[in-house]
C-alpha cells in the first residue's frame, strides 16, 4: 500500500464497520464481497480463523476481523459480509465484517499517517487515518492483518 | 523475430541430449572402443551445438563446440579414450547443464565462460592428436570462402532483388559517405530446423555492422519462415567484405554466403531500375520496417533477462491417451443429452427409471474420465532416475569405493507433481547408501563380499501406491550404536532406550539433525539428511520405512500414492461435522462395545483378533463437544501406517466417496491433522483427516 500511495493521488477504499469503528480496505485487493454463509470450522488453527467456506468451488479460509483486532466476538447480523481479498493470485482469504457501508475516494491530503506505537498492539494493522465528510476511517494494512501468523 | 517461442523446445531437447550424452559417456567409460557409442555421442554433441547457436547462446555454443572437437577426434580414431578425458567431458556436461539451468530461469545463459574446462578440452586435443588445436573455427571457415568464390556465379540471387527509387538513393548516399554497399545471398543448411531463427540471427548480426536496406523475401516473410534455404539482401556498411562475411558465417548452420561489393551504384541500379520500374510500387517502407522490427527485438532482449517465468512446466502426452480422453468427453456429451431429453418427457414412471440409468452411465463416464486425466498426468519415473548412474559414478570416484547401481522398474509411472519432488529425496538416499552404507574395500573383502558394492533402486506399483526401494548390500544400520548416540545426544533417556524397539530406534535416524557419520564429508554427515527425506515424502502423502540387517545391508522403502488430486475416501460424522479419511489408510471398521476398551499405561486400547490397538478419541483431538452420554457401542475406524495401527472413534459412518482434494491455503496454520478440504455434493465443505499424522 505504501508504493500505491506514492504513485496515485487518490485511492478508493471500501468502508466497513466493526463495532462502532469504521475501517477502510483498499479496493484493489478486494476480489469479492459475499453474504455470510456456512463456515466450516477447522480444528487446531489460529483462534481468529473462523474456518473455511466454499466460494464457487474454491476453499477460502475466513478470519474474523474482530478477533484479529482483539475485540470481543458478537453475533453477526444480517448486515454482516465476508470480504474476499486476493493479495496474491491463488491465495484468497475472507474477512468477516459487521457491515459494508460504502466506497469512498480519499485524496492524499485527506489521509493522516499514523506513527507506529509499540504499546498499542492494534496500531500495526493501520497505515493511516482517512477523513471523509467529518468521519474518521482507519485504513487497514492488509498485509499486516493477514500476514501475522503468530499473533493468535 | 523473437526466438523465445522456440525456447521451450530448446530446453526440452537440450535436456534430452545432455541426458543422452551422460548415459553414452558412462557406456564409453566401460567400453572405450564402442564405435556406435562414439557416433551417438558425436551426434548428440553436434545437435547440441547447433541448437545453442540457433538460440544465440554463444558461451554454450563455444563449450559444445570444443567438446564436439574432442569427440570428433575420438571418432576418427586419432585419440584414445582415457579416464582423464571422461572426467573432463563430464565436467563440461555439468557446465552445460549449468547454462541450461540459467536459461530455464532467466532465458539467459549467464556469464560463466568455463574457461578452465575449455582450456582442458583443448589441452587434451593438443596432447591427444599432437596438433595445435588453435582457432578451430578458422580452418572450417577457410574452405567455405573458397567454395563461395567458386559458387559465386550461380549463387547471386541477390541480383534479382527489385530495387526501389529511395533504396537506390540510400545507396548513393552511402557512397558519398564513403561507405560500401554489399549485395549478398545467404544459404542456410538444408538440415537446419529453425531456419527463420538462423535468418534472424544473420539479420541481427548484420544490423550490428551496418544497415540492411532491402531483403528478398521480406523480413516479415522470413520471420514466418516463408522462404527456402536462401535469402538475399543489400547492406550498407563501413566494414570491409571480409568482416561482413565473417559476421554472417559466425552464425551456425549457415551453409554459405555469396557476397559482392556493389562498385558502381549508378550503373548497377540504373540497370535494375529499367527492368523493374513497373513492379516496384509494392515495396514500400521495407527498410523502415526492418529497422523497426530489429529495434524492439533489441529492446526486448534485456527485458527478458529480468522477466522471471520463462518456461511453463509441460508434460509430453501420448496421443493415444488424448484420444481416449476425447472419446470419454464425447460420451459425456451424449449422457448430458440423454438427461436433457429425459427431463423434457412427461411420463413420470419411466422417466425415473431412465434417469437412474443415465446417472449410472454418467458415473461410469466420470470414473473413466478421472482415470484418463490421471494417466495424462503420469510420467515414468525414468525421467528422474536416469541421472543417478552418473551420480553414483562420480561418488564412486570421489570416495574411491567401487560400486555399481542396479535399477529396475524405470517405467513405473507417477503423477507429475510427485515426480518433480521425488528426485532430491532419492538422491539423498542413494548418497547415504554409497557413503555410509557400503563398507570400504578392505572390510568387504574381510566379510567375504564382492569387492564392488551394489546399490539398487527398484520401483514398482502396488495397488494404489508406487513403491520405490533404495538399498545397498553394505554395512547395515548398527542399531545399538544408534541407541547409544540417541542417549549421548540427549534425545532419549537410558531408560527409554531400553524399552525402545529396534524400529523405534531406527526412527531416531529420521529426527532432525541426527547424524551418525563420524566425520562430515561433502556427501553426507551434516545431519540434514533423513529428516528432510522423510518430511518431503510425507508432504507427498507417502511414507518411508527402513529394513536393515547388520553387515548385510539396508533398504529404504518409499511408498507414494499414485495420484494426489482425487482420492477414494470414507466420510464420517462427528457431532455436526463431517470429515473424510483416505480409504487407502483404512484397514477395517469395527463396532465395539465400550466395555471392550482396556487401559494400558492409562491409555485406551482395544484388543481385536490378537492385536492391541490404541484408541484415538477424534472428538477430543478435534475439539468437538463430546456427546452427552456415551453410547454402548462405538464405531471405530482402524487406520494403518506402515505396520502401526490406531482406532479412530467416530459417531457415524456416511459412506465411501470419491473426493477432490483442495488445499486450505497458506494462511491457515493447523497442526497438520487436516491435510485439506473437499466440497461435497451439496456444496458443504468437509475436512480431510491425515491418518499419517494421527497415528
Amino acid at each position: 500500500m505504501e508504493e500505491n500511495k506514492a504513485g496515485l493521488e487518490a485511492v478508493q477504499y471500501i468502508v466497513v464497520k466493526i463495532g462502532s469503528e469504521q475501517y477502510g480496505i483498499d479496493i484493489k485487493y478486494v476480489d469479492n464481497i459475499v453474504r455470510l454463509q456456512k463456515i466450516t470450522r477447522v480444528p487446531k488453527v489460529q483462534t481468529y480463523f473462523k474456518g473455511v467456506i466454499n466460494l464457487r468451488g474454491e476453499i477460502v479460509p475466513v478470519m474474523s476481523l474482530r478477533l484479529k483486532m482483539n475485540q470481543p466476538e458478537s453475533e453477526y447480523t444480517n448486515a454482516a459480509r465476508i470480504i474476499i481479498l486476493k493479495l496474491e493470485p491463488q491465495a484468497a482469504i475472507g474477512l468477516i465484517v459487521d457491515e459494508v457501508k460504502e466506497v469512498v475516494t480519499l485524496e492524499d491530503n485527506e489521509i493522516e499517517k499514523v506513527v507506529y506505537n509499540a504499546k498499542d498492539e492494534n496500531a500495526g494493522f493501520i497505515t493511516g487515518i482517512g477523513k471523509h465528510e467529518g468521519e474518521l476511517i482507519s485504513l487497514l494494512d492488509l498485509n499486516a492483518v493477514i500476514g501475522e501468523r503468530e499473533n493468535a | 523475430m523473437d526466438t523465445s517461442q522456440y525456447l521451450e523446445i530448446f530446453i526440452d531437447e537440450t535436456k534430452e541430449h545432455l541426458q543422452n550424452l551422460n548415459e553414452q559417456l558412462l557406456v564409453l567409460e566401460k567400453e572405450p572402443d564402442n564405435a556406435d557409442t562414439i557416433n551417438e555421442i558425436f551426434r548428440a554433441a553436434h545437435s547440441l551445438k547447433g541448437m545453442a547457436g540457433t538460440m544465440g547462446y554463444k558461451r554454450m555454443q563455444r563449450l559444445t563446440h570444443d567438446t564436439e572437437n574432442v569427440f570428433s577426434e575420438i571418432r576418427n580414431g586419432k585419440m584414445k579414450v582415457s579416464a582423464d578425458l571422461i572426467d573432463t567431458l563430464f565436467q563440461s556436461l555439468d557446465a552445460l547443464e549449468g547454462y541450461l539451468e540459467n536459461i530455464q530461469q532467466t532465458a539467459d545463459e549467464g556469464t560463466d565462460d568455463h574457461e578452465p574446462i575449455i582450456k582442458q578440452l583443448n589441452d587434451i586435443l593438443a596432447n591427444g592428436t599432437g596438433a595445435a588445436p588453435a582457432a578451430p573455427v578458422t580452418p572450417a571457415a577457410e574452405p567455405k570462402k573458397e567454395a563461395a568464390a567458386e559458387d559465386n556465379k550461380k549463387g547471386r540471387k541477390y541480383k534479382n532483388i527489385k530495387l526501389e527509387e529511395h533504396e537506390i538513393s540510400a545507396m548513393k548516399e552511402a557512397y558519398k559517405k564513403n561507405m560500401s554497399v554489399y549485395g549478398m545471398t545467404v544459404y542456410v543448411q538444408e538440415s537446419c530446423i529453425l531456419k527463420a531463427a538462423r535468418a534472424f540471427l544473420v539479420f541481427k548480426a548484420l544490423e550490428e555492422v551496418g544497415e540492411i536496406i532491402v531483403s528478398e523475401p521480406s523480413v516479415q516473410d522470413i520471420e514466418d519462415e516463408k522462404f527456402n534455404f536462401d535469402f538475399s539482401l543489400y547492406l550498407i556498411t563501413e566494414a570491409n567484405e571480409e568482416k561482413v562475411k565473417k559476421v554472417v558465417t559466425s552464425v551456425s548452420e549457415i551453409e554459405d554466403v555469396v557476397l559482392e561489393k556493389v562498385e558502381n551504384v549508378e550503373a548497377f541500379s540504373g540497370d535494375r531500375e529499367e527492368k523493374t520500374e513497373e513492379k516496384v510500387e509494392v515495396k514500400e517502407e521495407k527498410p523502415a520496417q526492418a529497422a523497426a522490427q530489429a529495434a524492439p527485438a533489441k529492446q526486448a532482449a534485456p527485458a527478458k533477462q529480468t522477466a522471471k517465468p520463462v518456461v511453463n512446466r509441460t508434460v509430453r502426452v501420448d496421443i493415444e491417451k488424448l484420444d481416449a480422453l476425447m472419446n470419454q468427453v464425447s460420451e459425456l456429451i451424449i449422457a448430458k443429452n440423454s438427461l436433457v431429453s429425459i427431463s423434457s418427457t412427461e411420463n413420470s414412471e419411466s422417466t425415473l427409471q431412465g434417469l437412474h440409468e443415465q446417472i449410472e452411465y454418467l458415473e461410469r463416464i466420470t470414473t473413466n474420465l478421472h482415470e484418463s486425466v490421471m494417466k495424462v498426468r503420469m510420467v515414468p519415473i525414468e525421467s528422474v532416475v536416469s541421472r543417478f548412474p552418473r551420480m553414483i559414478r562420480d561418488i564412486s570416484k570421489k570416495l574411491d569405493k567401487k560400486m555399481e547401481l542396479y535399477m529396475t522398474g524405470e517405467d513405473t509411472e507417477l503423477d507429475r507433481t510427485v515426480i518433480d519432488e521425488i528426485g532430491d529425496p532419492l538422491m539423498h538416499l542413494l548418497r547415504n547408501s554409497a557413503d555410509h552404507g557400503l563398507e570400504s574395500k578392505d572390510v568387504r573383502i574381510q566379510r567375504g563380499k564382492e569387492e564392488v558394492g551394489s546399490i539398487f533402486l527398484n520401483a514398482y506399483q502396488e495397488g494404489n501406491n508406487v513403491i520405490i526401494e533404495v538399498g545397498d548390500d553394505g554395512n547395515g544400520i548398527d542399531i545399538e550404536s544408534v541407541r547409544a548416540k540417541g542417549i549421548e545426544r540427549g534425545i532419549i533417556t537410558p531408560e527409554q532406550a531400553e524399552t525402545m524397539t529396534d524400529k523405534d530406534v531406527i526412527g531416531l535416524l529420521f529426527m532432525p539433525s541426527f547424524s551418525m557419520a563420524k566425520k562430515v564429508s561433502d556427501l553426507s554427515g551434516r545431519g540434514v539428511g533423513l529428516d528432510v527425506v522423510k518430511s518431503k515424502i510425507e508432504s507427498l502423502g507417502g511414507d518411508v520405512e527402513v529394513k536393515t540387517k547388520l553387515e548385510e545391508g539396508t533398504t529404504f522403502i518409499i511408498r507414494l500414492p499414485l495420484t494426489l488430486a482425487i482420492i477414494q475416501a470414507l466420510m464420517v460424522e462427528l457431532g455436526e461435522e463431517k470429515y473424510a479419511i483416505s480409504l487407502s489408510a483404512i484397514q477395517t471398521i469395527e463396532d465395539i462395545s465400550v466395555s471392550d476398551i482396556k487401559y494400558v499405561q492409562s491409555k485406551e486400547v482395544i484388543h481385536i483378533r490378537g492385536t492391541v490397538i490404541p484408541i484415538i478419541r477424534l472428538d477430543k483431538i478435534l475439539d468437538i463437544e463430546p456427546r452427552e452420554e456415551e453410547p454402548e457401542n462405538l464405531t471405530v475406524v482402524i487406520i494403518k501406517k506402515g505396520d502401526k495401527l490406531a482406532g479412530l472413534v467416530v459417531d457415524n459412518l456416511i459412506g465411501q466417496q470419491e473426493i477432490v482434494i483442495k488445499s486450505l491455503g497458506k494462511y491457515i496454520d493447523n497442526s497438520k491433522i487436516i491435510s485439506g478440504a473437499t466440497i461435497l455434493g451439496d456444496g458443504e465443505v468437509a475436512l480431510i483427516l491425515d491418518a499419517n499424522v494421527l497415528i
